[in-house]
């Protein structure tokens, strides 16, 4: 019991951790320019595309430096020549276009790399057990990961808060007009502001690639997740994304590494019903099955209840 | 007006009667009320949703099962009301869901939406025995007791009664636009803040057109059942929420016939050009993304953008800027389309229009890349021209005596 416990929180911390390094790059353009990017897994997926193309010519730690600077670089097009004319349409408009996005990707990559599953694998250098518990190996890649997602956290947190940029950034968020008198220009710190978050969904595609697969629904995959976390964690606040994304790595870990289900419930309250009833779909459910939901059930029930998230600021 | 649309809705498999024309028809009948519908919450209501399908997908699985049970006699009715089954269904789901979703418009309503469609998604793979798993159900449509002698064997006796429901929606959600409840909905779009003031509630208003939205679509929903007399779980997830975006608003959201014109378009590009490339995805993604950018309110937009020159008899002066523009970039279109399906393409020899190209020779290579990049740069050239002509013709000469 323990020793499934131990691994579920393991699996749970690399999972959240994972879907941190995506929500991260979200939030940050968020909080910033006020627009939720539909696009944003597309651009982890792009990440991971472009470390694979490359990690077959240089090696993985090539890839790990460049596929996140070209996914930035295109991210920054992206919203020079696209978000920004569409800003004028309204917000609407904007999640459109990002929505746009997600599809035309999607079927780009298809076109240059094709539909089929890519074989991206992780870096020798990391092929060994970090330490074994319980006689089951703990893969050093796993910690890898960890360490980048922490670094990334800490790294950003104190950039936004801290330094001058993050003043600057700051400043540009609530008095654009101020800043721009100061001599700063806003327009291209969003577009870098833009850059930096699509570049920080490219490690997560980077590093995310050879454990989920790189394949053409990935971004799919994951791309409503990060939504339910950003959204769970506060629209914009860089600490709710982190612990909502550690919050639903958990729940997904528990949940399936739990094997409860209804009928343990109805078990315990004495009740007994027919196998052939209507609802026998209802009887049989059990935790493992409804884990893929619980983060969509969350979602509405925080968007019910507490709109602002976790840490959310209070509305104007 | 709508005897025309009637008239057309009636004549078209007159014109047009192989089988895959009908069944383009149909899909498009399907298509029309789907959009409709969906431009009903955003065009009119201004709620961004991202899980529509719901709706169409609940509607369409519940018509499914009162097909199964006509069948199976355990229900006597004839299936021309098989679209009110899914119409009641879509109703009771949205009164359901919007009873909390729609409190706020914008952002939060659209992830809202996104996280029901995510959970009606995954749960419907869940419940085996309502939902048929990943197989979906299926039922048959020919049991019912027979309408004036018809049994809908054929999809053309399916195209007929499409078309009467078709036309019954659509009436009657062009009426509703011009309720008192169709007006608020804009009104509440447009500034949900006045419209309190004025002493209206934003939510409720919000939720009639959402539980109206919800019932339309489930008429699509079972209008879909009946043509297809299966339904699986892919009619209510996002794929099919996206598409019915894409719909509305490449036809224009907020002009009531731009759905209409979006639904057309998207499903001869799904029937039609998939026959001739398989990248035809590619394509609807791009002429999505450039609507977005240059079209905002679509193609209804984009011809109702000359009803300033055409009321003033000018419109003809702008037919010879529009050609000469028009060429360069039908030619620049046509030159990428010709390099993105050359890089695609395994064959030697590729067909493309009435040319054969060589996708391997550099020579094919270099010229495609010079039509496109010097019919791009008269493009450049040409469009101030245009421009100039376009401000010429819609700026009304000031009379000069002001009183």
């Amino acid at each position: 019991m323990l020793e499934v416990f131990i691994f579920a929180t393991l699996n749970g911390l690399v999972t959240g951790l994972l879907l941190f390094m995506l929500a991260s790059g979200l939030t940050l353009i968020f909080s910033m320019m006020g627009i939720l990017n539909f696009a944003h897994a597309s651009f982890y997926m792009l990440g991971a595309y472009f470390a694979y193309s490359i990690s077959l010519y240089f090696g993985f730690w090539t890839g790990l430096i460049f596929a996140p600077l070209i996914v930035g670089v295109l991210g920054a097009l992206v919203e020079r020549y696209g978000l920004r004319r569409v800003h004028q349409f309204g917000h609407v408009a904007e999640l459109v276009f990002t929505f746009g996005m997600a599809f035309l990707i999607e079927e780009a990559v298809q076109l240059f790399w094709g539909p089929d599953t890519k074989n991206y694998q992780s870096p020798d250098l990391l092929d060994f057990p970090l330490f074994t518990l319980f006689g089951q190996e703990f893969p050093a890649y796993r910690g890898f990961m960890i360490g980048i997602s922490v670094t990334i956290f800490i790294g950003l947190y104190y950039l936004l808060t801290r330094s001058r940029i993050g003043i600057i950034i700051q400043a540009a968020i609530t008095h654009p007009h101020t800043v721009a008198n100061l001599g700063h220009n806003v327009p291209f710190i969003f577009m870098t502001v833009f850059g930096v978050g699509t570049a920080l969904a490219g490690i997560a595609g980077v590093i995310a690639g050879p454990i989920l697969t790189t394949f053409p629904g990935m971004a799919v995959v994951l791309g409503s997740i990060v939504f339910v976390i950003v959204v769970i964690g506060g629209l914009g606040s860089l600490v709710g994304a982190f612990l909502a994304s550690l919050l639903i790595g958990l729940l997904q870990s528990y949940a399936i590494a739990s094997d409860v289900g209804v009928q343990d419930l109805l078990n315990l309250l004495g009740l007994e019903f027919d196998r052939n009833h209507p609802l026998t779909d209802l009887w049989t459910l059990t935790l493992p099955q409804i884990a893929p939901i619980l983060p969509f059930l969350l979602l509405v029930l925080v968007l019910i209840f507490r709109p602002t998230g976790l840490m959310g600021k209070r509305e104007q | 007006m709508w005897i025309c649309y009637l008239l057309v809705l009636l004549a078209l498999p007159q014109f047009f009667d192989s089988i895959l024309a009908i069944s383009i028809f149909n899909q498009m009948a399907i298509a029309i009320v789907f959009a409709l519908s969906y431009n009903m919450l955003l065009g009119q209501g201004g709620m961004l949703s991202f899980g529509h399908a719901v709706y169409f997908g609940l509607g369409g699985f519940l018509a499914v099962h009162a097909l199964i049970m006509i069948e199976s006699e355990t229900m006597y009715f004839s299936i021309i009301y098989i679209p009110l089954v899914g119409a009641f269904f879509g109703l009771l789901a949205a009164l359901f869901i919007g009873s909390f979703s729609t409190h706020k418009a914008g952002t939060v309503f659209a992830m809202i939406s996104l996280g029901i469609g995510e959970l009606v998604a995954a749960s419907s793979l869940i419940f085996d025995s309502f939902f048929g798993g990943e197989a979906g159900v299926s039922g048959d449509r020919t049991f019912g007791p027979p309408v004036f002698g018809v049994e809908f064997f054929q999809d053309v006796e399916i195209y007929y009664l499409a078309a009467a429901w078709v036309f019954i929606a659509t009436l009657f959600m062009y009426l509703f636009t011009q309720t008192p409840a169709g007006r608020m909905a804009n009104a509440v779009r447009d500034n949900p803040e006045r419209a309190e003031f004025v002493g209206y509630s934003a939510r409720k208003i919000r939720y009639i057109s959402f539980c109206a939205s919800g019932f339309f679509a489930g008429i699509a929903g079972g209008l879909f059942a009946l043509n297809y007399e299966f339904i699986t779980e892919e009619n209510l997830n996002a794929v099919t929420s996206g598409r019915v975006l894409l719909m509305a608003y490449i036809g224009g959201l907020g002009y009531f016939i731009g759905p209409i014109i979006g639904a057309v378009i998207l499903t001869l590009m799904n029937s039609l050009l998939s026959n001739y490339s398989e990248l035809w995805m590619l394509y609807l993604g791009i002429m999505f993304v450039l609507t977005v950018l240059f079209l905002p309110r679509g193609f209804a937009g984009f011809i109702m953008m000359h009803q300033i020159a055409w009321a003033r008899g000018k419109l003809s002066s702008l037919v010879i800027p529009y050609l000469i523009t028009g060429i360069p970039s039908l030619l620049f279109l046509m030159a990428c389309v010709a390099m993105i399906e050359m890089s695609h393409t395994e064959e030697e020899a590729f067909h493309y229009l009435w040319m054969e190209l060589n996708p391997s020779g550099i020579a094919t290579w270099l010229i495609t890349l010079f039509i496109a990049c010097s019919s791009f740069y008269a493009v450049r050239l040409l469009l101030p021209q245009l421009n100039d002509t376009w401000d010429e013709v819609n700026t009304i000469p000031e009379k000069g005596n002001h009183e």
